[in-house]
C-alpha cells in the first residue's frame, strides 16, 4: 500500500448500510469482478459507472452498519475504491475491511468538509487529509499501530499464510 | 470486571482483561451461514487444510435455503462439499431453520462461552449469557485454522429496563423503543448488558428478539445474565458444563441508560433506518401491501401464537399478502401441534420453509417497487427486502399481524380489545 493515497471524491450520508454498500441479492456471487459491478448500488445506482481506480469514498457516521458481508469491502476495492473516509464505522465493516486491506480512516466532520468531486491527498499513515480542490488540511484520527500491521501487510491472507506455512512446519 | 470481560478473559487464558486491550480468545463455536462459499475459498487461500475442531463448527444453510437459483444450488454444493470432507459433526442443511434459532436447539449454546458466525445478528446470544459476535468471511477462514481470534475489550453500556408490559405490547416493542431513543451508532464498538427487572423475568424468545437487534445499535455483542428459564432450556439442550460469569459491584459501566416499559404502546420502525421509530399512535394508517413474520428476530413459536391470536377465525385483508416464515423446523412443527399454522393458513397466510426468507431480499417473497411492507424482521434498509424503492416497516409479530387484517398499519390493541 502506497503512504499517500489520491484521488476524487465521492460523498455519502451518514448510516450507510451494507445493503446501500452491497445489496443482498446479489450476495451468491463469490468472484470479486463481479461482486464489484454492484458497488453502492443501493445508495447511488450510477456510482460504479462513475468510480475510477484510486477515488475515495467520504461519508458521515456509522458507514457499514448492518450486515456481516465481506462483499461490502469486496466490492468497493473490486470497484477502486482506495480508501474509505468517515466520521465513524460499524464494527463488524471495519473488522472486514483491515482483513482485505482497504484502509478506513475516522475523520471527524469529513463529509461537511468535501465536496463531491474534490482531489484528496491522503497520507494514511499520519491521517493528514488534504483537500486539494479547496486548499484545506484536515487532521484525521490515525490508524492504530495493530490496525495498521494488518493493512500493510496486504490483509490478514498473507499475514494467515505465514501462519499456517509455520504451523505446517 | 464485568461478566463479558470474564468471559473473554478466560478464553484468552488470562486472569484479567481491561476495556481496549487486545486480547486472542479461544472459540467454543463456529458458525457458517449460506452466503459465504467465501469462507471456503479464504481456508484453502491461506493453507488450511485441516479444521481446528470439527466438532466446534457448523454450516447452517439458512439465507437461501432451499437453494432459489442454480448459482446458490452450487454454493450450497460446494459448502456441503467442503462439511463432508472436513467431517464435521454438525451440519444443517436445508431442512433447519435459521442460525440463530438452530444453535439454541440443537444446544450448541451455553453461558460463558464464546460464539464466531458470519452474521451480524450473533448477538441474539447474549440472551443466553453468551459471548456471540459476527464476522466477516475470510475472519472465519481464520477460525476455522486456527481455533482463536483477537478481540478488542469493549466498553460497556448498560440498558436497564424495568416496568410491566400492557397486553398487546412486546419484547419487540421495547427493543424499537431502545433504538429509537439512542439511535443506531449508541454502542458502535461497544457491548450492550441489559437488565433491570423486566430483563429478570423475560423468558427467552423476547430475550433473544432484544439481545438479536443490539447489533442495530451497533454492539458488538449483547448480554444478559441468564435466568432460570434460560438455565432450564440450556439444560435440556445439552449436557455441557458451563460457568455463569457475575460482574463485579464496582464494575464501572461506560454509560448507563434507565428505560420504564410500563406506559409503551406499539412501535414501529418507520423507513429507511431501524432508528427511525415511533409509536404506532404516530403512525399514518398506511396501507400494506405484504405483511411478514418471520426470521431470527420474529419468527420463533411465541411470535406465531401472538399472530395466530389475532388471525384466529378471521382473513386477511384480500389487497395484503401474509407471508409466514418459522424460524426453524422445530418451531414448525411445535406450530402444527398446536394448530397455530392452520389458523394462520385458514386466515389466508403463505407458509415458506424454515430460514430466512425475504428478511434480506433474496427469495421467497421480495418486495415491488412502491409496495409497502410490515414485518416482524430486523432491518428496513432501503432494498433491504427487494426493490429499493418499497417501503418497510418493523414492528412486532401481533403488530404485523392485526396489520394484515385490516390491509393497513393497525395496534393489534384494537384487534384484541387490550387482551394478549
Amino acid at each position: 500500500m502506497n503512504k499517500i493515497l489520491t484521488g476524487k471524491a465521492f460523498v455519502f450520508g451518514d448510516n450507510i448500510d451494507t445493503d446501500q454498500i452491497y445489496p443482498g441479492r446479489y450476495l451468491d456471487l463469490v468472484k470479486p469482478d463481479e461482486v464489484a459491478k454492484h458497488c453502492l448500488e443501493g445508495a447511488d445506482p450510477t456510482f460504479v459507472e462513475r468510480v475510477s481506480l484510486g477515488d475515495i469514498v467520504v461519508a458521515g457516521t456509522n458507514f457499514g452498519c448492518g450486515s456481516s458481508r465481506e462483499h461490502a469491502p469486496i466490492t468497493l476495492l473490486g470497484a477502486g475504491v482506495s480508501l474509505v473516509l468517515a466520521d465513524s464505522f460499524a464494527r463488524i465493516f471495519y473488522r472486514n475491511s483491515t482483513n482485505l486491506a482497504l484502509p478506513l480512516i475516522v475523520c471527524q466532520g469529513i463529509s461537511k468538509k468535501v465536496s463531491e468531486g474534490d482531489e484528496l491527498e491522503v497520507n494514511v499513515e499520519e491521517g493528514i487529509v488534504i483537500n486539494k480542490t479547496k486548499g484545506e488540511t484536515i487532521k484525521a484520527e490515525k490508524i492504530s499501530e495493530y490496525i495498521m500491521n494488518i493493512i500493510k501487510s496486504g490483509g490478514i491472507k498473507p499475514l494467515f499464510k505465514k501462519i499456517t506455512e509455520g504451523m505446517q512446519e | 470486571m464485568h461478566a463479558i470481560e470474564k468471559i473473554l478473559a478466560r478464553a484468552a487464558g488470562k486472569n484479567e482483561v481491561k476495556s481496549g486491550e487486545i486480547v486472542n480468545c479461544k472459540i467454543d463455536f463456529a458458525e457458517i451461514n449460506d452466503l459465504y462459499l467465501q469462507t471456503v475459498y479464504s481456508f484453502y487461500e491461506m493453507g488450511g487444510k485441516k479444521v481446528w475442531d470439527k466438532d466446534k463448527i457448523t454450516f447452517v444453510f439458512d439465507h437461501y435455503s432451499p437453494a432459489p437459483t442454480i448459482k446458490t444450488a452450487q454454493n450450497h454444493k460446494e459448502m456441503r462439499q467442503f462439511a463432508k470432507e472436513q467431517e464435521l459433526t454438525h451440519h444443517f442443511d436445508i431442512n433447519a431453520g435459521v442460525c440463530h434459532q438452530v444453535m439454541p436447539e440443537a444446544g450448541v449454546i451455553w453461558p460463558g462461552m464464546v460464539l464466531v458466525a458470519t452474521d451480524s445478528h450473533t448477538t441474539t446470544h447474549g440472551a443466553f449469557g453468551a459471548f456471540g459476535t459476527g464476522i466477516g468471511a475470510t475472519e472465519m477462514a481464520t477460525v476455522l485454522i486456527s481455533g482463536e481470534l483477537w478481540f478488542r475489550v469493549p466498553g460497556i453500556i448498560k440498558i436497564e429496563i424495568s416496568g410491566k408490559l400492557q397486553s398487546g405490547v412486546y419484547a419487540k416493542d421495547v427493543i424499537l423503543n431502545i433504538l429509537g431513543k439512542l439511535k443506531s451508532d449508541v454502542a458502535v464498538y461497544k457491548a450492550i448488558e441489559f437488565s433491570g427487572s423486566y430483563v429478570e423475568e423475560l423468558g427467552i424468545p423476547g430475550r433473544m428478539t432484544i439481545c438479536n437487534m443490539a447489533v442495530e445499535m451497533g454492539a458488538k455483542t449483547a448480554y444478559m445474565k441468564p435466568n432460570d428459564k434460560v438455565l432450564e432450556y440450556v439444560r435440556s439442550r445439552t449436557g455441557k458444563e458451563f460457568i455463569i460469569d457475575e460482574t463485579d459491584s464496582d464494575f464501572k459501566y461506560q454509560e448507563t441508560y434507565v428505560f420504564d416499559i410500563s406506559e409503551l404502546s406499539p412501535q414501529l420502525a418507520v423507513p429507511h433506518s431501524v432508528d427511525n421509530v415511533a409509536s404506532i399512535e404516530e403512525v399514518k394508517k398506511v396501507k400494506i401491501d405484504q405483511a411478514f413474520i418471520g426470521s431470527c428476530t420474529g419468527g420463533r413459536l411465541e411470535d406465531l401464537e401472538a399472530a395466530a391470536k389475532i388471525l384466529e377465525g378471521k382473513q386477511v385483508n384480500k389487497e395484503t399478502r401474509l407471508v409466514v416464515i418459522p424460524a426453524s423446523t422445530e418451531v414448525f412443527q411445535k406450530a402444527m401441534k398446536l394448530g397455530y399454522v392452520d389458523i394462520l393458513i385458514n386466515a389466508g397466510a403463505t407458509f415458506t420453509s424454515p430460514g430466512c426468507g425475504p428478511c434480506l431480499g433474496t427469495h421467497a417473497g421480495l418486495l415491488a417497487s412502491d409496495e409497502a411492507c410490515i414485518t416482524a424482521t430486523n432491518r428496513n434498509f432501503p432494498g433491504r427486502m427487494g426493490s429499493s424503492q418499497a417501503q418497510i416497516y418493523l414492528a412486532s409479530p401481533a403488530t404485523v399481524a392485526a396489520s394484515a387484517l385490516a390491509g393497513e398499519i393497525t395496534d393489534p390493541r384494537e384487534v384484541t380489545g387490550g387482551e394478549k
